[in-house]
């Protein structure tokens, strides 16, 4: 008899598919790894809540099977502040989109990262806007054409790691939709993370970017990140020149010195409470 | 210049509502200073005095610049009998100016028989016709506590004491109600008795006979 | 002696601020969480939610920006705790796609808005109306807004209280509309026992998981979706969406969920609409006002009378829905309207289009960062009596 994936069980029962996102997109790898980590460590579905923005990765929450908050752009992250806050218990991940988490809610991930709010972002770096059909992104490569970049791109990208690591985040790491089982290994590590916890995850999107990049085959895009992928402990070793063009991947930062967000606004309200006793 | 009687005879009987009407329809009193002289918190604490202490309706407003320090501000407040609506002074009973600018600028405004209460530094030209009279409140607060921030206090004392519009009783609850358990509490309560004591000076010269304009000036 | 510190029968009472009162009026409802920004002249709301929050339990925080501080009371208010932000002008207009976000995903939160001069940075510490029709209309798209406005600090204590039962009642965002002089002028304020505040908690649902439907109203035509952590997983999404919750692209179903934001309050309007008469029964000239402009609305009227001019007041409570059948009652057998606001003209909008042509309708109106005076509205009065 035909047996069922594992990650079926963690799809909503009233099943919509197809999805959105196109044949060759990392995004359905990606959703696979966060419910085979969520399954693996066991969580409750009704403690899990994922929030996303707007974006195509950000419509992994409408098929998944835990409390979820589709919200608007850029703004996953103060949504997950919200009800991080109020339900500390509560296992909060957020799925953003290169454009989500670093232009419009740039803001808002530095905050976060600050805090140390015991939130994980797994961001889906695609260095494009897909949703939108193809324009630049803040971690789209220079030269790189895009439907707003038609001359090439000019803009320098933002590399999230260093902005996580430079922001206070307390867990950051890296890896490819081409290495899924290090993702999976990551995300763990990251949604057991008491306090903010970064994941980027370098996906491929061969409809948009790959076809206006010359690289319209999601099996070449994929194989460029097998390739172009170098671990943080042999990237030390190489010189700026050698690491152009590469993905550092590897865990950046964990950190477990720091005390999480809602652990010390805990301490603050016993604090207060016990004044007012006296 | 002839010379006419106050008006306002009742500053010197010592009447249970000073010089309050027995029957308030509406009584206007407009604080003005500078940003940082403790204007609003006087006119909040009046008020507050008057409505919790003295049970009669009172409100307070305000009006105020984006500078924390030294811009014009002004605090408005209304004694009623009645439920107050309209919670800003249109033609006060008593101003108190305490630097020039709130003189000069709101002096016109008071009614025909009300009081003006000015610093002595603050009225340069006299405006208008109404009784005023010039106490040396921050003079007081730099003689007596070297301080100028303590002015408010001198303020409200004299008022206070002077003018009768709220009881002594209450407007000590609410001194020390404001400062309950601050290191402040002694120095403003001191303020405010030097304010009393400077009411009771003016009261006690027997003005009865003063001119229009500026008269009382000790 | 100090002063007292409840009334006769007592009651805790207080002599304080509009939005201190608000404070006391958001904590008596159950308020508990709250996400701000600062801004003036509403910071005062901020303030006293961070002192009293964590003495009973609740959670305070400062965000990054307001679009921040609406993004996390809604995810706050998702996860089961009655939730509220603070704002003015500036920060009112940047909530605004989030504010549709909460219309959509119909979750209840609580919204003020202590009004400034604007547009843009304006009057940071002068009192304004004119967020008015902005309550109404700021976010993009359709839907239909439910916006409340004290007049006194005790009202703001009690329609604070209100707010949070109507956020509950439909499930939906409410906005408290203060405005400067209300925010910040003090007044002697009764707190209410919490045996005497009747509050509205959040209707959960009652059948089996497997049978849930979130969006598909049980009662009322008002759907409440279950908060988080229940067992009632669902799809929340600011698309436009199916009663489950899914994104929809089919005709009915984007009918279906835009009418049932609309229809959830429309058809209860009469249940939501809350107003105040003053000298209404034998008026021949009606003032229609709000806020601080109904403050003076009131002595002007006083004068009037006194003069024996027969003008009446209906202080609106309820601002929207706009209470169209209470004004279109009374205004019938009046001479002439008066519509007294601190803007260039809003509230007449709507008056306009309820009243027939046979009325004169005349705007009162003052924008220059001081409030409406009582002398102004009874100089439009004369006006209109013995032109």
């Amino acid at each position: 008899m035909h047996k069922l994936p594992e990650v079926y069980d963690y799809l909503r029962w009233r099943k919509r598919f197809p999805t959105v996102w196109c044949s060759g997109c990392g995004i359905g790898s990606i959703t696979g790894a966060i419910i085979r980590v969520v399954r693996s460590l066991g969580f409750d579905k009704d403690n899990v809540t994922l929030i996303s923005g707007i974006g195509c990765s950000s419509r992994i929450p409408i098929y998944v099977d835990f409390n979820t908050l589709h919200t608007t752009h850029g703004r996953a992250l103060p949504f997950a502040t919200g009800v991080k806050l109020v339900n500390p218990e509560m296992n909060v991940i957020v799925v953003s989109g290169d454009g989500d988490a670093l232009a419009i809610g740039g803001n808002h991930f530095i905050h976060a990262a600050r805090r140390n709010i015991g939130v994980t972002l797994i961001l889906v770096n695609n260095s494009i806007y897909g949703m939108t059909g193809g324009q630049v992104a803040p971690t789209t490569p220079i030269d790189a054409i895009a439907h707003t970049a038609p001359y090439g791109n000019i803009d320098p990208p933002f590399d999230a790691v260093q902005l996580a690591l430079s922001s206070g985040a307390t867990f950051v790491a890296r890896s490819t939709v081409y290495h899924i089982i290090q993702t999976e290994n990551y995300l763990k590590k990251a949604f057991q993370h008491k306090g903010f916890a970064l994941v980027e995850i370098i996906s491929q999107c061969p409809v948009l970017f790959g076809r206006l990049n010359k690289m319209p085959d999601p099996v070449d895009m994929i194989m460029s990140q097998k390739e172009n992928a170098v671990n943080l402990v042999k990237a030390k070793k190489m010189t700026e020149e050698e690491l152009k063009g590469k993905i550092i991947t590897g865990i950046f930062r964990e950190d477990n010195s720091k005390v999480e967000y809602t652990e010390s606004y805990a301490h603050l309200i016993q604090r207060v409470q016990n004044q007012n006793e006296f | 210049m002839s010379t006419k009687s106050v008006k306002n005879s009742k500053i010197m009987n010592n009447n249970k509502n000073g010089i309050l009407p027995d029957k308030i329809d509406r009584f206007e009193v407009r604080i003005a200073g500078a940003g940082g002289q403790g204007i609003i918190s006087m006119g909040m604490l009046l008020a507050k005095a008057i409505s919790l202490g003295d049970k009669k309706n009172a409100s307070q407003s305000q009006s105020y610049g984006p500078e924390a320090r030294g811009g014009a501000t002004l605090a408005d407040v209304i004694i009623s009998d009645k439920t107050i609506y309209f919670p800003e002074c249109i033609t006060p009973d008593i101003l108190i100016a305490l630097t020039p600018g709130a003189y000069e600028y709101y002096a016109a405004s008071v009614k025909p028989n009300g009081i003006i209460i000015a610093d002595s530094n603050a009225v340069e030209t006299v405006v208008g016709s109404v009784m005023t009279v010039e106490v040396p409140i921050l003079k007081t607060c730099l003689d007596k506590f070297l301080n100028p921030i303590v002015a408010n206090m001198v303020t409200l004392g004299f008022l206070t004491e002077f003018t009768g519009i709220v009881s002594k009783k209450s407007i000590k609850s609410a001194v020390e109600d404001r400062f309950e358990k601050s290191k402040f509490l002694e120095s403003n309560l001191k303020a405010l008795k030097a304010g009393f004591e400077l009411g009771k000076k003016f009261k006690s010269e027997g003005l009865t006979q003063i001119e229009p304009g500026i008269c009382l000036n000790l | 002696m100090p002063l007292p510190r409840t009334t006769a029968d007592g009651h805790p009472i207080m002599f304080v601020q509009g939005n201190e009162a608000c404070v006391q009026g958001a904590i008596a409802a159950g308020c508990r969480f709250f996400a701000g920004y600062p801004i003036t002249p509403s910071s005062e709301i901020a303030e006293g939610m961070s002192r009293e929050l964590p003495k009973i339990g609740g959670t305070f925080i400062q965000m990054e920006d307001e679009i921040a501080s609406i993004a996390a009371i809604i995810g706050g208010s998702a996860a089961g705790a009655k939730s509220m932000t603070a704002t003015s002008g500036p920060g009112f207009s940047l909530m605004q796609e989030n504010i549709g976000y909460a219309y959509i995903v119909e979750i209840p939160i609580v919204i003020i808005n202590v009004q400034r001069g604007g547009p843009s940075t304006g009057l940071p510490t002068k009192l304004s109306q004119s967020d008015t029709m902005q309550a109404r209309w700021g976010t993009h798209g359709d839907y239909t807004a439910i916006a409340i406005a004290p007049s006194s600090i005790q009202e703001v204590y009690d329609m604070t209280i209100d707010a949070f039962n109507l956020a509950e009642k439909y499930s939906t965002p409410v906005i408290l509309l203060m405005d400067e002089l209300i925010g910040h002028m003090r007044e002697k304020l009764i707190l209410k026992h919490d045996c005497e505040l009747e509050l509205r908690e959040r209707c959960l649902p009652e059948v089996p998981t497997e049978w849930y439907v979130p969006y598909k109203s049980q009662t009322n035509l008002v759907s409440h979706p279950a908060p988080f952590g229940m067992g009632y997983r669902y799809s929340v999404t600011g698309l436009i969406h199916d009663t489950t919750g899914f994104p929809t692209q089919i005709s009915a179903e984007i009918k279906s969920n835009l009418e049932s934001i609309r229809n959830k309050i429309i058809t209860h309007r009469q249940d939501i609409w809350k107003w105040q008469e003053y000298y209404t029964e034998d008026m021949k000239y009606l003032i229609i006002a709000y806020g601080s402009a109904a403050r003076a609305a009131r002595d002007a009227i006083e004068t009037m009378r006194a003069k024996r001019i027969k003008v009446g007041l209906i202080e609106l409570k309820t601002i929207w829905p706009f209470p169209d059948n209470p004004i279109k009652k009374l205004a019938y057998h009046t001479k002439a309207v008066f519509v007294a606001e601190n803007n260039m003209g809003q509230l007449i909008h709507p008056v306009r289009e309820v009243l027939p042509e046979r009325i004169d309708i005349i705007g009162v109106q003052r924008y220059d960062g001081r409030p409406l005076e009582p002398m102004e509205i009874i100089r439009a009065v004369k006006e209109e009596i013995y032109a």
